[in-house]
């Protein structure tokens, strides 16, 4: 326990310390709190707007999580497909690859228009899009890098395709899939935000930003940044924490003194 | 060249076969396999005939590239002849890979990761769908012989490499297979651990009464553990000789300082010579 605090001292002490110039800088140059408020201002605004901004990203994360799972969900089935499937795999993956660097976030606009301004569901259509191809990916990597001489083992033991995907394939994949989920955790979040600033509802980060940053409160829009950022750190360690559940004899789960 | 027969010396073994039929377990006659990659096409076996012994302990030795383990892969269906005909267990190496009739130990361990050392000697027996108690009773029966008695829950990753390739070892041997093959089990291992795992086998060869195909280019390792030692020529590779090892067993630590083991040590080594000069290919 006190090693682990030990470990952690450094980070900690840099964030306190960045925060304190910072509060320093802006008070010494009297910086307009236009251009940067001080932390102590973000920290009352904060404070002061907890209830709008707890609705704000609870509806903001209801449409990240529920993208995420909807994206999510489809890419794991799709991959599932092509690794059975070899010919949709060699059709389907060089498209895969190319709308991996589509910036999907362009469609958001388009999502709005499809699924309503004010629906969460444009919102997360834009996340599923957005979520749907690292993952997808990322699983097929998983279910195909398998090692040679495992599945030489397999045949060995004259094992059926599906007993080769049950035992082999699929916990192969864990490891791949939780890597792209994890990504995927933080995109899930800046997709929905993004897609807000094309318009949504009132109570969700993205218009609460823009709205606050248009009245030049910037305290304000800097306090639900504040929110969007710890939401972020949020999904993610939840996913971390899954991981270390469902793959527990993984490379990343061993503790360094095992 | 003639077809050769191996007769293992018969011993007394507890073990009970999954299938009676003759008295070779492995039939190998006129065999060769040519691989093709586009215009290149590269022999690495010619006129392989081969009987092995029930009970028998073969050791396959020769130069890198002499198809040993090709060989090998050919017994276990792994890889398909050109011509000829491979017959394991009374049946044809297909059949006999179908009927789980063999089990195989490669020369890394390949045990899943995600599995603890427990449920990957379980693996076959899950395949041939027994009961959850009859798997983990078997199971830990072949740790215990494999010595590894308490490790049950460990992730392989837990273990040294001399470990990990013991859990291989059980695996291989959980389902109480007619044949075990081996391709160069040892050859990522010091010799310390190498030395004690050649003593476990053995010990676990006459327990059993398994027949063992073991694929090696050390040359005491084979003579040490063989009842019979094929050796084998460059590519394309032929069976040179085989040669009967009459040492006493069981064999232990005393076996190595023999001087009939040294004879046998330098004869292999000399076959392995002569046919390494390529000026006197086929003068059999």
């Amino acid at each position: 326990m006190i090693s682990r605090a030990r470990r952690y001292l450094p980070a900690a002490a840099l964030f306190i310390g960045v925060l304190a110039g910072w509060e320093l800088v802006v008070r010494a140059f009297s910086v307009k709190q236009f251009l940067l408020p001080a932390p102590s201002a973000i920290a009352s605004a904060l404070l002061e707007h907890r209830d709008e901004l707890a609705a704000a990203a609870g509806s903001t994360l209801y449409e990240a999580i529920g993208g995420f799972a909807i994206g999510g969900t489809a890419a794991i089935a799709v991959a599932l497909a092509t690794a059975r499937w070899t010919a949709a795999r060699s059709a389907l993956l060089p498209f895969a690859i190319a709308a991996n660097s589509v910036p999907i976030i362009a469609f958001a606009p388009i999502m709005n228009n499809w699924f309503g301004v004010l629906s969460p569901l444009s919102k997360m259509m834009v996340v599923a899009v957005l979520v749907f191809f690292p993952i997808m990916i990322n699983t097929v990597r998983g279910l195909t890098l398998v090692d040679p001489a495992s599945l030489e083992l397999m045949r060995s033991y004259a094992a059926s395709e599906i007993s080769i995907l049950l035992r082999l394939r699929i916990p192969n994949a864990l490891p791949f899939v939780f890597t792209a989920l994890k990504v995927s955790a933080t995109l899930a979040l800046i997709g929905a935000i993004v897609a807000e600033y094309f318009g949504g509802a009132q109570s969700v980060l993205g218009q609460y930003i823009i709205t606050e940053a248009a009245f030049f409160r910037f305290a304000n829009a800097w306090a639900a940044v504040v929110v969007a950022s710890a939401s972020s750190i949020a999904f993610f360690v939840i996913i971390l924490a899954l991981e270390r559940l469902a793959i527990p004899w993984h490379a990343s789960a061993r503790s360094p003194d095992a | 060249m003639a077809a050769r027969t191996l007769s293992a010396r018969r011993r007394v073994s507890d073990a009970s076969d999954r299938s009676g039929t003759g008295s070779s377990v492995v039939s190998i006659s006129a065999v060769h396999k040519v691989f093709s990659d586009g215009d290149q096409r590269t022999v690495a076996l010619e006129g392989i005939d081969l009987d092995i012994a029930r009970g028998a302990f073969v050791s396959l030795i020769g130069p890198s590239g002499c198809g040993k383990s090709t060989l090998l892969r050919l017994i276990g269906d792994l890889t398909q002849a050109t011509t000829g005909t491979i017959t394991v267990n009374g049946k044809t190496a297909h059949l006999a890979r179908l009927a789980r009739d063999y089990g195989i130990v490669f020369q890394a361990p390949v045990l899943f990761d995600w599995r603890t050392v427990e449920r990957n000697v379980e693996l076959p027996l899950e395949l041939e769908r027994l009961p959850q108690a009859e798997r983990q009773r078997r199971a830990s029966e072949m740790l215990a012989l494999m010595e590894l008695g308490g490790f049950e829950r460990h992730y392989p990753w837990q273990l040294s490499g001399g470990m990990q390739q013991r859990v291989a070892i059980a695996r291989a041997l959980s389902f109480e297979p007619a044949l075990l093959l081996m391709d160069e089990p040892f050859g990522a291992l010091d010799e310390m651990s190498r030395e004690r795992l050649n003593l476990e086998l053995l010990r676990i060869w006459q327990k059993t009464g398994t027949t063992v195909v073991f694929v090696t280019h050390s040359i005491p390792e084979a003579v040490f553990l063989s009842t019979e030692v094929v050796v084998m020529s460059r590519r394309p590779g032929r069976i040179v000789d085989i040669i009967k090892v009459d040492l006493a067993q069981p064999r232990n630590d005393l076996t190595r300082e023999d001087p009939r083991y040294f004879e046998l040590v330098t004869r292999v080594r000399e076959t392995l010579r002569r046919r390494d000069t390529p000026q006197t290919t086929d003068s059999t």
